[in-house]
């Protein structure tokens, strides 16, 4: 039986996990690599990294992260941030990483999404997509969530699946940050338009939340979060043992 | 020493360092000199099934690594890898396998009778249909990490592990020293570590 995975996600700025407070007595606070093989062993899915860095310089010393990381982590790692070409993907895919999300970077370069199927199979690429409500609809925004596209969510979706997205993760800008729960009318209509794997982001902020999600969205593939894992508001292993009692299949 | 095929299919660096994880010595290689003096063989894959097996037969290492089989080296391919052991895939036309086992490899959306998401992306759970060696140390429910849109259909009884994604997926096959999985050993935590490990251990 396939599980529901849960993935907590890393922004890494200059070789280190922004936000990677209050892991004090646990592992190194924000060493992004020792906070991987942590999770790993809390019984996380995968991992996402977003490398959140601009300069080439600041790139070098990600990519040294990632491959430290890749030869001790054992699990599926997405990479994303930054991500506008086939030179991109073949960065961080020969550093060890086994899956690249792709979001600015495929309006700037249509054609990535196809490309990067062609070239290492849709299940390598992942669509990342920033989504927030404006005028009784569905945005699509880029930059970090700061700039609206103008372009509907759910096509633009519809549209970069068709070319070549084996995953989608959808961000909803609207609960992001709130901590009361995911989107789950955004999520549904994202579930029922696609045939891939769709992951939730936005809004977790306790194992109640996870729950509904699963519980309300049954066709969602997994829950991403980043801060309330960090700061060790929910504990991995609990979440997953709570919906494994809730009926919600998981790896424990 | 373990030689992993190297003919220009996806990125072998995280096969390479679970190997190192375990102990094992292995070789990332295109040298058939350096094939034939391994004790066994890893084929791996990403990517396309034509390509794949196009890449294979215009370096020669498709007919080196079956050589080798031949003379009783064990061989586990992995992924697409594992796929590429079969006689023919029908994924974008029609392309031939290796041939060291029966059967063919199908879209999973026709084996599939429930409308589930494809890629098969995520951790399932084992169920063993014999005693193969390469899962000698794994349980019945183990939980191994899938990603793929096609599976193999074995027609030869190599069948030694399925998982259930809306109908019984090949997850696992076994037949004289060659050996196969379809999801990704080293990206499955320590079970994955566990199959790769019993692997190295097979005479």
């Amino acid at each position: 039986m396939i599980t529901k995975r849960i993935i907590p996600c890393l922004d890494v700025k200059d070789g280190r996990v922004v936000k990677g407070i209050n892991f004090k007595n646990t592992v190194d606070v924000d060493d992004p690599s020792a906070l991987a093989a942590y999770y790993t062993e809390c019984g996380a899915d995968e991992l996402v990294f977003y490398d959140i860095t601009a300069s080439a310089e600041e790139r070098k010393i990600f990519t040294q992260f990632l491959t430290e990381t890749a030869s001790h982590v054992f699990i599926p790692m997405t990479v994303g941030g930054g991500i506008e070409s086939l030179a991109d993907f073949e960065r961080v895919l020969s550093c060890g990483a086994d899956k690249v999300s792709v979001n600015s970077g495929g309006f700037k370069n249509p054609s990535l999404f196809r490309e990067a199927a062609m070239l290492y199979g849709n299940q390598c690429v992942v669509l990342s997509v920033d989504v927030k409500r404006v005028s009784g609809e569905f945005r699509v925004f880029v930059k970090g969530g700061r700039e609206d596209t103008g372009v509907e969510a759910l096509c633009w979706i519809k549209r970069c699946v068709s070319e070549g997205a084996g995953e989608v993760v959808v961000n909803s800008i609207d609960t992001d940050g709130v901590k009361k729960g995911f989107d789950i009318e955004l999520l549904a209509k994202v579930v029922d338009a696609v045939n891939v794997p769709v992951i939730a982001s936005g809004g977790a902020g306790s194992v109640d939340d996870f729950i509904e999600l699963f519980e309300k969205v049954p066709g969602i593939s997994a829950g991403l979060a980043a801060s309330v894992f960090h700061r060790k508001e929910i504990n991995i292993q609990d979440l997953k043992k709570k919906m494994a009692e809730k009926g919600i299949p998981v790896r424990l | 020493m373990i030689a992993v095929i190297d003919y220009g299919v996806g990125n072998l660096f995280s096969l390479a360092c679970s190997l190192k994880a375990i102990g094992a010595d292995c070789a990332v290689t295109g040298d058939r000199k350096v094939i034939a003096g391994a004790e066994g063989i890893i084929l791996p894959g990403v990517g396309a099934f034509g390509d794949a097996a196009a890449k294979l037969r215009e370096t020669g290492l498709g007919d080196a690594v079956k050589g080798e089989v031949r003379k009783g080296k064990k061989l586990l391919g992995i992924c697409l890898g594992m796929q590429l052991l079969f006689e023919n895939s029908f994924e974008y036309g029609c392309h031939e396998g290796l041939g060291l086992l029966k059967g063919g490899v199908r879209p999973l959306k026709e084996l599939m009778s429930e409308d589930l998401p494809v890629p098969h992306m995520g951790w399932n759970s084992l169920v063993l249909t014999g005693d193969s060696p390469i899962f000698r140390e794994t349980k019945e429910g183990a939980f191994v990490y899938f990603v793929h849109s096609y599976a193999a259909v074995p027609e030869d009884g190599s069948l030694a592990a399925y998982c259930e994604y809306g109908g019984k997926i090949t997850a696992g096959v076994s037949k004289d020293n060659v050996f196969g999985c379809q999801f990704h050993p080293e990206k499955s935590g320590r079970e994955g570590l566990k199959i790769l490990d019993a692997f190295m251990k097979i005479k």
